[in-house]
């Protein structure tokens, strides 16, 4: 059983839950990713991992309830089970098959935007119990929605916040205070972005203006994870890749991010459809036009 | 005359009612209809329909007992050869094996050998069968997959002795029974699951959730998790798409997708929570039983159907009776015809498919003639969802992940016909060996690997004895 050995709120609608999951979490590397069943009739949910811990036994995710699939997984509670948690599912970052050496002569800038600041944190504690010196940027609408940044300030070399509002931090865009940190002279090997589509979007727009290598990691739909239905595939240099096993990391420069941001919305109105269901029925109600069918 | 009764006919739901319903169309015999069809059986001396059946039943003698009325001895029969017949008797393309070539199908029909091997089968499950589970000998075999290969093996293994472990990659057993052929061709819970449960009363384990490969590699189960030997029995792939211009706009989806979703994750039915989308016109592009089976499903869905098809009827690869029957319930067949194109609108949604007309030429190496377009024939189809029903590729994970695991110039796993591969106590069979191929296929391999792995592990035991 994937029993819930702790949940905690990170801000509002974020929850954090660690999972007993010990072969995933014995196989488990920076980027790769976990497909999650909250219910018995729920959906497949691809979850990119928050944190490992192999001796423990256990993987963190994390999760934004925005659908109906995503607050059913958020409503259960530590002592709880998920049905299913299967995975590492994808490739693990490229960092992670480079020689010791090397990556100590890289400097890396790691962008999170939101929800997405989880699944960098893995990957910048990786490279830093590796002697490898990470900058970090974290961004949030406001100051009550950031996330991670106690956690990503004791493994980082510098940490930099954003917030659109200016409640903590720099006050605008991840992608501006990417520009301002390279105006005042900081230099980087290779920047990897994960976040929003559309914020990661801009940061490769941004970067590439810097000549500046950006990974991204890319939540596209998918059923199985596997590699057997194709609904992640997305365009990249002009090829179509699938993102469950050619990914989820890919370079920012060659994605067709309109695209992916299309294909990310292609459920949304039938989803939409189920969650008015979902609440007409927690309501009492019962439809007489026809919705539930 | 026994040869002069004609084929009794099997019931099916109104085509007109299955159509908006997902339960199984065809009814199948009784006993009395069981009993009077293989009365028409001729007990050839030279059967040529057991050597059209890839794995050989004795159709004859499971005929002759069941027209006696004694169907114990039928299914002893059957299962001395096949360990799914109620599967396969739904599933086997028969038309293009054992009744293809029964000598009663030259002047009229032949005898419905596929229906009486489900009968038997379903029989079989109904009844209680106190399985013995086989002493076991302290031997380990991991199996990696819980399709029709992978569970042939495995009941063949704990029949041995063998303490057999199954590793399911997906949260239900049964693979391609479960996830790719629809309930109304093949029941789940009354049909797969039972044969799923025969397995389990074997002694044999099976975990869900663990993707080999990702979760846990072949290596580790050798090394690590003590197992004496591995079957890979992991099925057949990633779906092929075209490569045409607006394949991955919205609305197009793989026919793997669009099955797995409305077949594994229950998307048809509003008590779960995967969505799947229609629209009203549906266009699906392939002539496989997985582009029926997905051009079926829609139209149960609500859709108006379509099969777009590059040959013409002759060459379509589905099963005579799944071209039947969708045609039936109001598919159309666009034939000679082959997608150029995906049309889509200003929001990036499919709203149809360029295509060509098409004509056969010469035939090519699989011995189907191979079509050439018309110049000058495009013509627009509209839809809503376009469906890519068009095979697989193989799927890399495992080969890509076990060292010294050769593959095949296509890039499926090298396996002798015994199911050996390059790497010393690992057998592999199926699709993952054959590419996408048929259920009864896969079984056959399954069980021919079994037999290969007990010879293997006593060979190696006898060495390490001496």
């Amino acid at each position: 059983m994937f029993t819930i050995l702790e949940k905690r709120s990170l801000a509002e609608g974020i929850w954090l839950m660690k999972i007993n999951a010990p072969r995933v979490a014995h196989a488990a590397l920076p980027g790769q990713f976990v497909i999650v069943r909250a219910t018995e009739r729920g959906e497949r949910i691809p979850l990119t991992i928050a944190d490992f811990d192999a001796a423990e036994g256990s993987v963190t995710i994390v999760t934004q309830a925005i659908g109906v699939s995503t607050r059913k997984l958020c409503a259960l509670e530590a002592g709880d089970a998920l049905v299913d948690f299967a995975g590492p599912l994808g490739r693990p970052s490229e960092f992670v098959s480079l020689p010791l050496d090397e990556l100590r002569r890289r400097r890396y800038l790691f962008i999170g935007g939101g929800v997405g600041t989880a699944p960098v944190y893995p990957q910048v504690k990786w490279l830093h119990d590796r002697g490898v010196e990470v900058d970090v940027i974290i961004g949030a609408k406001t100051r009550d929605m950031l996330i991670y940044t106690d956690e990503m300030r004791a493994v980082a070399s510098h940490l930099h916040i954003a917030t659109d509002d200016g409640s903590e931090g720099f006050k605008g865009l991840v992608t501006a205070l990417l520009d301002e940190l390279v105006a005042r002279g900081a230099r980087y090997d290779e920047c990897v972005a994960i976040g929003p589509m559309v914020m990661m979007k801009f940061v490769a727009l941004a970067t590439r203006k810097h000549a500046l290598k950006t990974t991204v990691s890319l939540n596209a739909l998918m059923v199985d994870g596997t590699g057997m239905c194709g609904a992640c595939r997305v365009t990249v240099g002009g090829k179509t890749r699938f993102t469950c096993v050619e990914g989820p990391e890919f370079d920012g420069h060659e994605v067709d991010f309109d695209e992916a941001m299309r294909r990310q919305g292609m459920y949304r109105s039938e989803e939409q459809r189920r969650a008015a269901i979902e609440a007409e029925r927690a309501a009492g109600h019962v439809c007489r036009i026809g919705l539930d069918k | 005359m026994a040869n002069k009764i004609p084929r009794v006919p099997v019931r099916e739901q109104d085509p007109a009612l299955r159509a908006t319903n997902f339960e199984e169309v065809c009814h199948g015999y009784d006993l009395r209809e069981a009993m009077l069809e293989a009365s028409r059986c001729l007990r050839c001396k030279n059967p040529r329909c057991v050597a059209a059946c890839p794995v050989g039943i004795a159709i004859p003698d499971f005929i002759a007992a069941l027209h006696a009325g004694d169907l114990r001895t039928a299914a002893e029969t059957i299962a001395r050869d096949s360990s799914l017949p109620s599967i396969c008797g739904r599933v086997c393309p028969q038309e293009t094996q054992c009744e293809g070539s029964c000598v009663l199908g030259i002047k009229g029909e032949p005898v419905a050998i596929g229906k009486l091997e489900r009968f038997v089968g379903d029989w079989k499950l109904e009844q209680d069968t106190a399985v013995d589970a086989a002493p076991r000998n302290g031997r380990r075999v991991a199996v990696v997959g819980s399709g029709p290969a992978g569970l042939a093996c495995a009941s063949d293994l704990a029949k041995m002795g063998y303490e057999v472990k199954i590793f399911e990659a997906l949260h239900k057993v049964g693979g391609v029974l479960v996830y790719g052929i629809p309930e109304f061709r093949l029941p789940k819970e009354r049909i797969v699951a039972r044969e799923i449960e025969e397995v389990k009363k074997l002694g044999v384990e099976i975990e869900t959730d663990v993707i080999v490969g990702r979760t846990l590699t072949v290596d580790s189960l050798l090394d690590e998790e003590g197992y004496d030997a591995v079957f890979i029995g992991s099925g057949a792939g990633l779906p092929r798409f075209m490569g045409i211009p607006g394949e991955n706009l919205n609305g197009v989806v793989s026919a793997n997708e669009f099955l797995t979703r409305a077949n594994l994750m229950h998307a048809y039915d509003a008590e779960y929570d995967t969505p799947i989308y229609v629209g009203s016109r549906v266009v699906v592009v392939g002539g496989g039983n997985v582009a029926m089976d997905a051009v079926r499903t829609a139209r149960r869905l609500g859709a108006e159907a379509t099969i777009v098809y590059r040959r013409s009827e002759k060459e379509l690869p589905a099963r005579a009776e799944e071209v039947h029957h969708a045609r039936e319930e109001g598919i159309e067949f666009r034939l000679l015809t082959n997608p150029v194109e995906v049309l889509g609108d200003e929001r990036g949604w499919v709203r149809g498919l360029r295509c060509v007309e098409m004509e056969l030429g010469e035939p090519d190496a699989s011995g189907r003639r191979s079509p050439v377009e018309k110049p000058g024939s495009e013509f627009d189809i509209a839809c809503d969802v376009a469906i890519m029903a068009l095979g697989t590729s193989p799927n890399p994970l495992i080969a890509s992940t076990t060292a010294g695991l050769d593959t095949t110039r296509r890039g499926c796993i090298a396996a002798d016909e015994l199911g050996a591969t390059s790497r010393e106590g690992v057998f592999a069979g199926g699709d993952a060996v054959t590419g996408a191929a048929t259920v009864i296929l896969a079984m056959g391999a399954g069980r021919t690997a079994a037999r290969a792995i007990d010879e293997y592990v006593r060979a190696k035991a006898a060495k390490s004895a001496e």
